[in-house]
């Protein structure tokens, strides 16, 4: 497998620019006779298809839910990220591309994260032409605020519904080109299998949700745009319906897999209550600008009431380490010292595993007002979920999974290992490295969708003969149909006793406990050996009610933990073969004298590509050095 | 921790949009306060799939109150009990030991319903495809600053912007009117000077879209607003209403113009 890059040359600066104008163009009465598909209706998927659609080019999109307004983008809430310098506290592209790299810790693509720094600034115009209301101040112009990571304020945001503001303006486009005939929607409609032939990309099979029915989808180009696969951990901050499938199913195609053990444990999020639990909910980074960090100072004091610990007994644990960052370090960094209280005995609330985020001395300094102003539908969401009033006693806060930094493996122009085959936002791997900082998911999103694949892809195409679309009666077609078709049976021939639920409740106590916020060799190697049991089981055992020529949520559940079950032993593999820790990944036996993660350049400055071989082979790791030419390698540190 | 309870659940279950449906009676026993309303519906279909019977089919995603995804009319309110709540966000706190609990799905005719309280919402997509929206193609916007935007305007598009597409004010309606939706979305666009070319137009559109789904006409029940989880306001009905007017008072066919030079 070759690990082409394809990263243009010359200065950083000019890389983007000189690639988009070495990029061949498809003269545009020749856009419409191109058919694109776009899986996933996120702010990648929905941002692509409706760009490539206003392009030219014919598109089919793909969303597995009722309609693809409810991606789950819509469910970030903080903000995004872009280097427009509007308040003049010393913002730049480079300081943004230096930032996003620092804040990956040195594990991502230097050209890639300059060119989305570059990009952010589009993105922001493009969103207030589209009507996305952004917060403003009282002469009319942006507001922002500040996130992790940052020392400037460069986050713009819509209340705390910032996600949801931004996919609704791509939904909008989206529906335009709907309404324009030059998008073809499939709502409930879920990817199934990716169809390759000769190596190369050419349509996927879908499973209609409602009829069951299983159809195969022709095209010149297949984009993902699919999001994460951090619900492998079961208890996540992903929508239930999330998944790995579509990347998956690629991946088991030829798309290599990249550093699929950096997972994103966001340190901000409301803790479990009890067995029931079936998702978890964040509550924004953005409360750190006001709230405070804390846990009691000593152990005995964990049981009493916040308000009964006095001042001098409290351990604003942040603040002391990281004096420069305070509360806004970093999100591997905060969530990772939330552990350690916790792992010291100091953690609050019933089950020991939770901390204090305190909006006393901010409602005390700028009244209570203006923090409901700020965050008042977090609050709300807060008091809702836990019953506890934020405004009267602290939040009690733990981290959870949030985010995956891995993805498949792509190139400077998104296309995976299979051409044709491009992979759109957190589906991919390329802009985070190690660690996400806060902000910078939506601003990847929008850019893969808006700024970059409009014109990456029409390199591709322009390559491509018009008209050479394979048919429905290619056998590579069928084949694929008949894979699909064979595991809707395959499901229900097993008839045991388990739910899908209960298989994936056990992958994940398995992923949490030993490939979450830190592992280790003796852990991970458990972890291995365990997984394949509860696949095991998985397939002896499980139990799916109903047919497959309808509504049936057990099957369409069935066959995502299928894939979990598999995405997750890739995990574990990745997180045992890198021998270092960096960013999210926290291998226990490489951390410095303070307990901060301990990089290993010399060895592991590169993205670890997984190759699958078949069932039941290993998959090879293959690996794509990466070089810091212009944010020298050195220790991240945010004292 | 608090004491568990048990209820008693009656479920609209409807095989799909062709056949008829009937309430059938399930017991939700050791529920936790402390759950969500889906997780105590997730412990039932656990224990319904273990009997080899069909779990209750309904719609979620997100279960964090902004996908929108979710709902169901729950003791005859859309998202029970609680104000601005979907029914995701709602915990059985809200609920007592020995409850009976009745479940349907969100009856209107433009939303058939596809199995038990799983419903089509394809209507509000295709109302959004008619007009709900700024044409505003990728790469073509001015600097975001360029335009000031008076705080108070924004604020008042950001309060309209918030809804979620639920459809619990079409639930609610006694007229299975959609024009809270409708005009939310008028509303946020129309407040905001990108939005101003195309303002008449959109409502002209959106209403046209609205009216061909076979939606009700509001007769000012108010009963959205009351069930709305994200406090769309009726006003927002008023504002649509007064640019329809204008629209239709205004309103020129339009001329098909000359070809281009060359």
């Amino acid at each position: 497998m070759e690990l082409n890059s394809r990263i243009p040359d010359g200065p950083i600066e000019q890389k983007w620019d000189k690639h988009k104008f070495d990029l061949k163009l498809v003269n545009p009465a020749n856009k419409r006779k191109y058919k694109v598909l776009v899986v996933g209706s996120g702010l990648a998927g929905g941002a692509a298809a409706a760009s490539l659609a206003e392009l030219g080019y014919e598109v089919e999109c793909f969303c597995y839910q009722d309609s693809p307004r409810r991606a789950h983008s819509i469910a970030a809430q903080g903000g995004i990220n872009a280097a427009k310098n509007y308040h003049n506290d010393g913002d730049s592209v480079r300081r943004l591309f230096y930032d996003t790299v620092k804040g990956g810790d040195f594990r991502a693509r230097e050209a890639n994260v300059h060119r989305l720094a570059e990009v952010s600034n589009n993105i922001i115009d493009q969103c207030v032409g589209q009507g996305v209301p952004f917060a403003r101040e009282y002469g009319g112009l942006l507001d922002n605020r500040s996130f992790g990571g940052a020392q400037v304020s460069r986050t713009f945001y819509a209340r705390g519904q910032t996600g949801q503001q931004l996919l609704l303006g791509a939904y909008q486009a989206l529906q335009r080109q709907v309404g324009l005939g030059t998008v073809k929607m499939f709502a409930r409609h879920e990817m199934q299998e990716l169809i390759v032939v000769d190596g190369v990309a050419k349509g996927i099979v879908t499973r209609d949700m409602v009829t069951g029915e299983i159809k195969s989808h022709l095209a010149d180009a297949v984009c993902l745009a699919t999001g994460g696969y951090g619900n492998t951990m079961y208890l996540a901050t992903y929508a239930k319906g999330c998944n790995g499938t579509a990347i998956w199913r690629a991946h088991k195609k030829g798309a290599a897999f990249a550093n699929p053990c950096f997972t994103q444990i966001h340190p901000t999020c409301i803790p479990v209550t009890g067995d029931h639990q079936s998702k978890l909910t964040l509550m924004s980074e953005s409360l750190r600008n006001d709230g405070r960090i804390w846990v009691p100072k000593k152990k005995e004091d964990c049981g009493k009431p916040a308000s009964q610990i006095a001042e001098e007994d409290r351990d604003y644990y942040l603040e002391r380490k990281y004096p420069s960052y305070g509360n806004l370090a970093p999100r591997d960094i905060a969530s990772r010292a939330a552990k350690q209280v916790c792992d010291d005995g100091r953690g609050i609330g019933e089950t020991g595993l939770g901390v204090y985020l305190d909006f006393e001395a901010a409602i005390t300094r700028l009244g209570q007002n203006k923090i409901e102003e700020k965050y008042g539908n977090l609050f709300e969401m807060y008091e809702r979920i836990t019953d506890d009033n934020p405004y009267k006693t602290p939040m009690r806060i733990f981290p959870a999974t949030h985010y995956t930094m891995g993805g498949l493996w792509v190139d400077y122009n998104l296309m995976s290992t299979i051409p044709g085959c491009f992979v759109l936002g957190e589906a991919n791997f390329s802009d985070h490295g190690a660690n996400r900082l806060g902000a910078s998911a939506l601003m990847q999103g929008l850019a893969d969708g808006y700024f970059v694949i409009p014109y990456t892809i029409g390199g591709y195409l322009a390559g491509i003969k018009p008209g050479t679309r394979i048919k429905a009666d290619d056998p590579a077609v069928k084949a694929a149909e008949q894979t699909t078709a064979e595991r809707v049976q395959k499901f229900f021939a097993i008839n045991g006793k388990e739910t899908p639920t209960h298989f994936h409740r056990e992958l994940g106590k398995v992923m949490w406990e030993f490939c979450g916020m830190g592992r280790n060799e003796a852990g991970l190697k458990k972890a291995l050996q365990r997984i394949p049991e509860i696949r095991e089981e998985f397939w002896k055992n499980l139990r799916i009610p109903g047919i497959g020529g309808e509504v049936n949520q057990s099957l369409e559940l069935a066959g995502r933990v299928a894939d979990f079950l598999e995405i997750g032993e890739l995990m574990c593999l990745d997180a045992l073969e890198r021998r270092e820790s960096c960013g999210g990944h926290f291998r226990e036996e490489w951390q410095t004298e303070e307990g901060e993660a301990l990089r290993d350049d010399e060895n592991f400055c590169h993205v670890a590509a997984w190759e699958y071989k078949g069932e039941g082979q290993t998959p090879v790791r293959h690996t794509e050095q990466l070089s810091f030419e212009n944010v020298h390698l050195a220790t991240r540190s945010y004292k | 921790m608090a004491k568990h309870i048990n209820l008693t659940l009656h479920v609209w279950r409807q095989k799909n949009a062709k056949c008829d449906g009937k309430f059938v009676e399930y017991p939700a026993e050791n529920i936790s306060p402390d759950m969500s309303f889906l997780e105590m519906l997730d412990v039932v279909n656990e224990g319904l799939i273990r009997k080899g019977e069909e779990p209750i089919t309904f719609d979620h995603d997100c279960r964090e109150g902004i996908c929108g995804q979710c709902g169901m009319v729950i003791n005859g309110r859309p998202h029970g009990p609680k104000e601005r709540t979907t029914t995701c966000q709602l915990h059985m706190r809200s609920f007592k030991d020995g409850d009976n609990i009745t479940l349907e799905p969100w009856r209107a005719e433009a939303f058939p319903v596809l199995k038990d309280l799983m419903v089509d919402r394809g209507a509000f997509d295709r109302i959004i495809a008619a007009g709900g929206f700024i044409s505003a193609p990728t790469g073509s916007p001015q600097d975001a600053n360029a335009l000031p935007i008076p705080k108070e305007n924004a604020d008042l598009a950001m309060d309209a912007a918030a809804c979620i597409g639920c459809a619990a004010c079409v639930a609610a309606c006694p007229n299975a009117s959609a024009m809270l939706f409708v005009s939310a979305k008028i509303t946020q666009l129309g407040l905001l000077p990108q939005g101003q070319p195309e303002r008449y137009l959109r409502v002209r559109d959106m209403v046209a879209q609205m009216d061909a789904e076979e939606f009700g006409t509001c007769t000012n029940h108010s009963e959205c607003e009351a069930a709305c989880p994200k406090g769309i306001k009726m006003e927002n009905i008023a504002r649509m209403n007064r640019d329809f007017i204008k629209a239709s008072l205004t309103y020129r066919p339009a001329t098909i113009g000359g070809g281009g030079a060359g």
